[in-house]
């Protein structure tokens, strides 16, 4: 069956590919295609994980660059000393701040990935229910804002709610309010820029779930007498639960980590990790507990989250 | 039946008015005279004019335009290699593992992503002495890494759903693997390929926090030069830049859809 490649297959897979497959017989050319992009994230994405590992075992030193090295050796004498230090990491646990600024982190997340699936499922639905050229420039609707700066659209929030912005200001003169609301540097500002510029991450893996339903579905149901409500809760929500998982995830895990929104949008006392990490290294110069804050939140909050779900969805959503 | 009730209509239309109404905003008061960004004061170019003499913002955009396309073209590369590998070669041993690996940096949080690389070049630079300091080559590095993600995912998701029947007969034919690549594989993808070259443009022209942790002094990148002036308050200046990048990504996609439209006709027709 195989014999135009001249050799025998022992995985016998089904696949036509397979059996055609003459990348076998090439097997450097094979090889280069699989380890020149593995060596690059090997070395770009994975090694510096270990550096930074090992970089929160030290401790920050007036030097260049500023922190103390782990290993120190003299062959001639004979002498090699190792220093480990979890200083920075007792000091993590020791003080409130940090565990606080965790939890603050995740509680922002998730507030904000509730609104975002709130805000998206209309939308989301609307467009699986919509047809041809329509449903396609609702599609585009949805993308456009987010092939444009991610930093500008941050930014027109800002214009928007600041105390005489645009809101306070319509407010004002429809005599809703009598004095401009504080919006811009408040928690509430943060929630808002995160359901803001996630919403597309949101809305595309829940459309791809809502697109595949069978809306005779719906129909039965309310032949058989239910309600459109409930025909909601027991039939459109179970199906598009694989879209909402997938949705949540991607806009909780950056949104946990997100450094632009609060440093724009949130007050001074908005205590989020990102930002902590940010504020570490560029304005306390301290190296080894910035990453210290990085292994603590990659091992707490990335991983588990990672080995749930690979990020696959994020890129077929766009 | 396709009905669509006035609660989901309302609901929608709030949600578009939500993704929509500050980018508006933002694009009428670019035009705005007054230098109050929020007392309107007539229409005027006015911040075009200055946008267009401030040489610390141009010299970030080309500089940011130029870190934007050798990125992109570099991660196209990178990605296709990855994405076909993932679609085309079949089961082999670590292929989860390299699955896995392609796909991580895009849910990496940003913050990480950026100290681990600039803490990887400052040990590299002890290590080696290469690179020796950080600029432009630096960032170009970081983001061939996580845009080269996004491709691999783009050509991977194209490659599954496309009918494998052409690069068989390709094959039966006696094409070489490099030449059914070049020849079948490549031009089938182009628009896969097309997408992720975009997409990666955009997002290192976008991307703030992994340029600063990795760049340099004197390499301030385009989104490193917005932030700090923006972190100051709402400038004029800034609304008139971001209406410019606004109005290019429209007109770029909106003609992208028309092309796509014209396409759809023509085989319909053909059909």
């Amino acid at each position: 069956m195989s014999i135009s490649t001249g050799s025998v297959w022992v995985d016998g897979s089904s696949s036509r590919m397979q059996r055609y497959n003459i990348f076998r017989r090439v097997n450097w050319g094979r090889f280069a295609v699989v380890a020149i992009p593995a060596f690059w994230l090997g070395i770009f994405f994975f090694i510096p994980f270990l550096v930074v590992f090992k970089i929160s075992l030290s401790e920050t030193a007036i030097a260049v660059p500023p922190y103390t090295p782990l290993l120190e050796w003299d062959l001639e004498e004979a002498y090699i000393n190792l220093k480990i230090s979890l200083g920075n990491y007792l000091y993590l646990l020791e003080d409130a701040f940090y565990l606080e600024a965790y939890l603050s982190s995740i509680k922002i997340a998730a507030i904000s990935t509730f609104f975002t699936l709130l805000i998206a499922f209309p939308i989301a639905y609307l467009i699986a229910r919509s047809d041809g050229s329509r449903r396609a420039l609702l599609l585009a609707l949805v993308i456009l804002p987010f092939w444009t700066s991610f930093l500008l659209r941050v930014y027109a929030w800002m214009g928007f709610l600041k105390k005489n912005g645009i809101v306070n200001e319509f407010l004002l003169s429809l005599g809703i309010i009598d004095q401009p609301l504080v919006m811009l540097q408040t928690d509430f500002a943060v929630y808002l820029g995160i359901v803001y510029t996630y919403l597309p991450f949101m809305v595309l893996p829940l459309y791809s779930a809502l697109e595949k339903m069978d809306m005779t579905l719906l129909e039965a149901a309310e032949d058989l007498g239910c309600r459109p409500a409930q025909s909601f809760f027991l039939i459109t929500l179970p199906l598009a639960i694989p879209g909402i998982v997938a949705g949540c995830l991607l806009v909780f895990i950056p949104a946990v980590g997100e450094f632009v929104i609060p440093a724009l949008l949130g007050g001074s006392d908005t205590l989020m990790i990102g930002r902590v990490l940010w504020d570490e290294f560029f304005l306390n110069r301290d190296w080894p507990m910035a990453s210290a804050v990085a292994i603590v939140m990659l091992i707490v909050l990335v991983l588990p989250i990672m080995l749930i779900r690979n990020g696959q969805g994020k890129g077929e959503a766009i | 039946m396709q009905r669509k009730s006035l609660f989901l209509r309302f609901s929608a239309g709030f949600g578009f008015l939500f993704l929509y109404a500050p980018i508006i905003a933002l694009i009428i008061y670019s035009f705005n005279k007054s230098k109050l960004v929020t007392v309107w004061g007539g229409w005027s170019l006015k911040w075009y004019s200055e946008l267009f003499q401030n040489d610390q913002i141009i010299d970030a955009a080309l500089l940011s335009l130029k870190i934007a396309f050798i990125s992109a073209t570099v991660a196209v590369v990178l990605g296709t290699m990855a994405g076909y590998v993932l679609s085309r070669f079949g089961p082999f041993r670590g292929k989860m593992i390299f699955s896995g690996w392609i796909t991580a940096p895009l849910v990496m949080p940003e913050v990480i992503t950026g100290l681990s690389l600039l803490l990887l070049f400052v040990a590299l630079e002890g290590m080696f002495g290469w690179p020796s300091g950080r600029g432009t080559g630096t960032i170009i590095i970081a983001h061939v890494t996580f845009c080269m993600a996004y491709v691999a995912v783009i050509v991977q998701a194209r490659l599954s759903s496309m009918d494998e029947t052409l690069e068989e007969a390709a094959m039966d034919l006696g094409a070489k693997p490099s030449s059914l690549f070049f020849l079948v594989t490549l031009p089938l993808i182009a628009p896969a390929i097309i997408s992720g070259w975009l997409l990666s443009f955009t997002l290192s022209l976008d991307d703030l926090v992994i340029a600063s942790f990795v760049s340099g002094p004197g390499n301030s990148t385009l989104p490193m030069v917005i932030f700090s002036k923006v972190r100051l308050g709402v400038t004029p200046e800034v609304n008139a830049l971001a209406t410019i990048m606004i109005a290019i990504v429209a007109i770029g996609v909106i003609a992208a859809m028309f092309q796509m439209r014209r396409q759809a006709r023509l085989l319909a027709k053909l059909d």
